[in-house]
């Protein structure tokens, strides 16, 4: 097998007292797209943050396209502000809340990390922004403002401002539970059309159906480690641990 | 209603000493703003992310000048400069006292709002890789100034007023210049009349404007 | 250039500051106290049917928040004897200046304390059958104050400082003496320092008790 895009190696994080990941072992490979499920508290989100260095965690490694990213090699010292935002351009993060910058356009939204991170000259950037603008569907709204657009919309601007920029890897925490549910389709419209396009995805989310139909492999998580992972089908339909039958039982006529 | 004694003859007498009171009053409260917005901005943000060190010192500045009267720290900086033996005018000690005041109050009004912005904005320019100062420069900064504005409105109109205080030290300003009006004329009520529209009229103008404008922007907030 | 501290002319007249202090306060609560009955009154006037009262109540506020307090202590204190109004002493003329200050900046804390008002505690006091003038006195107002507490006591503690102006017109108060001492003494920094240390006490004594007033007495809202 090639060198896995993702590796995670015993990532372990505690929060005070509280250890919230103990020991995560994952390899993502390149084009793969990898679904996060399991109960809430189970530490999906921390664990992103991980990977996006949103939170440091004190024990094991993690290294993306072979690098090991938020600390030194060698030991676990934190590396500098400009390593660590260097390293976090390469991988694209959206959010549940979208967080899309409320002062700046759609097209500003999308620009920015182009135009200040990768130093790209602003037509290019602006070129760029419009084509993922248009690629999200909303090549119309550009120069509105955030409040000018619906939730969906706004989230499909963020995903636009994520992958813009060319990530190696873009990660996705339950970005369509905030929506309304009329409008979480437009946005996995456009999630399932980025994992065809061969983007390494890594997704949490609680939409089964999507799991089921895009993803090409699903992790299930339980009280900060990796309980079973395998294929969507074999794991949704034919669950082998009781825990993962519970759970997706909670989802109850999605599957049969 | 022209002949001598008349408020308007009197005032038209008096014109160049009042209108050097009113330039002076500007001069100041725009120098005294400046310097406390800046102070302000690099106070604020320390504040919010300096080293402990630089935190604890800022918040003892903050803490101790918004305890102390402005007058106390007028009085304090034009008595006390002097013995530093810097040859100081009441202007530049007065500038110094109240440009301390306004940037204490600022920095404190910008920490505020740079802490009121939601962490979700931080953190979506670290996903895209923005440094510490480009988060600032480009995402926090220009939020926290569309939630300064009105506070920073209040500041602004008080120091125009603030100014006032410079006359106990010989600061020829629009008080003082109408005191000395007065001193000649003895038309007491008239020239305090006057003098006091002069202020409510600009002031009331600056925190006209600041409301449009904060109306204008409202939209860019959460 | 060294400067040689020396404290003990400041304590031959730290009695003298005291009594400044003690001064100081005393013209402070004085104009709350004023102030508060103004503010009260004005705040209703803002919520009045009557059209040219909303407009007088509006006109005071906007005048007296934009006109420098320094301003209208002069304008009162050499203004209205110019009226034929005589037999004010400094300090009444002083504590008037302050309280229709303060009545100004109370006005705006008690109008958003009763626009904040929960509908639901008139409603229920409607529904025991309180009569409005009732109302008011028993339910409106005891919340209100409540709510408006934390901006009173911001209030209190500005007042307190601006009473430093009535050095302005050589009422005794701290500031004055300070002034006194340092012309007399030249111990400039002692002087100050110590002017300094006092108001500074003295505020955040003031924030601290009355933190624990409104801890006492919080509303849920
Ligand atoms: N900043 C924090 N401080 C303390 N505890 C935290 C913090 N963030 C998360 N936790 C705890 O860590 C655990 C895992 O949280 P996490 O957000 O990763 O769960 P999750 O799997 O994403 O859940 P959900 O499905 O509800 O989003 C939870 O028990 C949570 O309370
Ligand atoms: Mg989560």
């Amino acid at each position: 097998m090639a060198q896995p895009l993702l590796r995670a190696i015993d990532v372990h994080k505690r929060f005070g007292a509280t250890e919230v990941l103990k020991g995560i072992d994952l390899e993502v490979q390149q084009g793969e797209v990898v679904a996060i499920i399991g109960a809430s508290g189970s530490g999906k989100t921390t664990f992103l943050r991980c990977i996006n260095l949103l939170e440091e965690f004190h024990q094991g490694e993690i290294q993306v396209d072979g690098e090991r990213i938020g600390y030194t090699e060698g030991t676990h010292r934190r590396l500098g502000e400009t390593a660590i935002s260097a390293q976090r351009a390469k991988i694209g993060m959206v959010f549940q809340s979208y967080n899309l910058f409320p002062h700046m356009t759609a097209e500003q939204n999308v620009t920015l990390g182009l135009i200040k991170v990768q130093k790209r000259p602003k037509a290019e950037a602006v070129e760029t922004a419009r084509r993922w603008l248009d690629r999200v569907g909303l090549s119309e709204r550009r120069g509105h403002y955030p409040y000018q657009l619906s939730g969906g919309q706004q989230q499909r601007v963020a995903i636009a401002r994520a992958v813009a920029m060319e990530p190696k890897l873009v990660l996705f925490d339950e970005v369509t539970s905030a929506l309304d549910p009329e409008l979480v389709a437009e946005v996995l419209a456009v999630m399932q059309d980025l994992a065809k396009s061969g983007m390494t995805m890594l997704v949490v989310s609680h939409e089964m159906l999507f799991v089921r139909e895009v993803a090409t492999r699903v992790v299930f998580m339980e009280g900060g480690r990796i309980a079973e992972q395998g294929p969507p089908d074999a794991l949704l339909v034919n669950p082998k641990s009781e825990r993962l039958a519970t759970f997706l039982g909670r989802f109850h006529g999605v599957f049969r | 209603m022209f002949e001598p004694g008349s408020f308007l003859y009197e005032a038209w007498a008096a014109r160049y000493g009042l209108l050097a009171g009113l330039a002076t009053t500007a001069r100041l409260s725009g120098i005294t703003i400046v310097i406390g917005s800046l102070i302000g901005i690099l106070g604020g943000v320390a504040l919010s992310y300096g080293p402990w060190p630089v935190r604890l010192l800022l918040r003892g500045y903050v803490d101790a000048v918004r305890g102390i009267p402005v007058l106390v720290l007028i009085l304090f900086s034009y008595y006390g400069l002097a013995l530093l033996g810097i040859q100081i005018s009441p202007f530049t000690a007065g500038v110094v006292a109240l440009g301390g005041f306004c940037g204490a109050h600022m920095s404190e009004t910008v920490r505020g709002a740079i802490e009121s912005i939601p962490i979700g904005q931080t953190e979506a320019g670290k996903a895209i890789g923005l440094t510490f100062w480009q988060r600032l420069r480009y995402v926090l900064l220009p939020q926290a100034i569309r939630r300064l504005l009105p506070p920073w409105v209040n500041t602004a109109v008080e120091m125009v007023k603030g100014t006032t205080l410079l006359s106990i030290i010989g600061v020829v300003e629009l008080l003082l210049a109408t005191q000395q009006t007065i001193a000649r004329n003895y038309l007491v009520l008239q020239f305090y009349f006057a003098a006091g529209m002069l202020y409510v009229l600009v002031n009331f103008a600056i925190s006209q404007l600041g409301a449009l404008i904060e109306r204008r922007t409202a939209h860019f907030r959460y | 250039m060294t400067y040689q501290f020396n404290f003990d002319v400041i304590f031959r007249s730290f009695d003298k500051m005291l009594a400044g202090l003690w001064l100081g306060l005393w013209l402070a609560a004085l104009s709350l106290a004023i102030g508060t009955v103004i503010g009260l009154l004005a705040a209703y006037g803002r919520q009045s049917r009557l059209a040219p009262l909303r407009a007088v109540v509006w006109t005071y506020v906007e005048i007296i928040r934009n006109c420098p307090i320094l301003l209208l202590i002069f304008f009162v204190y050499f203004g209205l004897p110019e009226l034929g109004i005589f037999f004010l002493g400094k300090i009444e003329s002083f504590v008037i200046t302050l309280s229709i200050y303060a009545g100004a900046y109370l006005c705006e804390v008690f109008r958003a304390g009763l626009a904040s008002m929960p509908a639901r505690y008139v409603e229920a006091a409607k529904a025991i059958g309180l009569r409005p003038v009732q109302r008011q006195v028993h339910v409106v107002l005891p919340v209100m104050f409540r709510i408006t507490l934390p901006a009173l006591s911001n209030n209190l503690i500005s007042l307190f400082k601006d009473t430093s102006l009535a050095a302005a017109i050589a009422i005794p108060e701290l500031t004055f003496v300070t002034r006194q001492i340092n012309a007399n003494t030249f111990r400039v920094m002692e002087s100050w320092l110590t002017a300094s240390a006092l108001y500074l006490v003295t505020c955040y004594a003031i924030a601290w008790l009355l933190r624990r007033v409104e801890r006492r007495y919080a509303v849920i809202r």
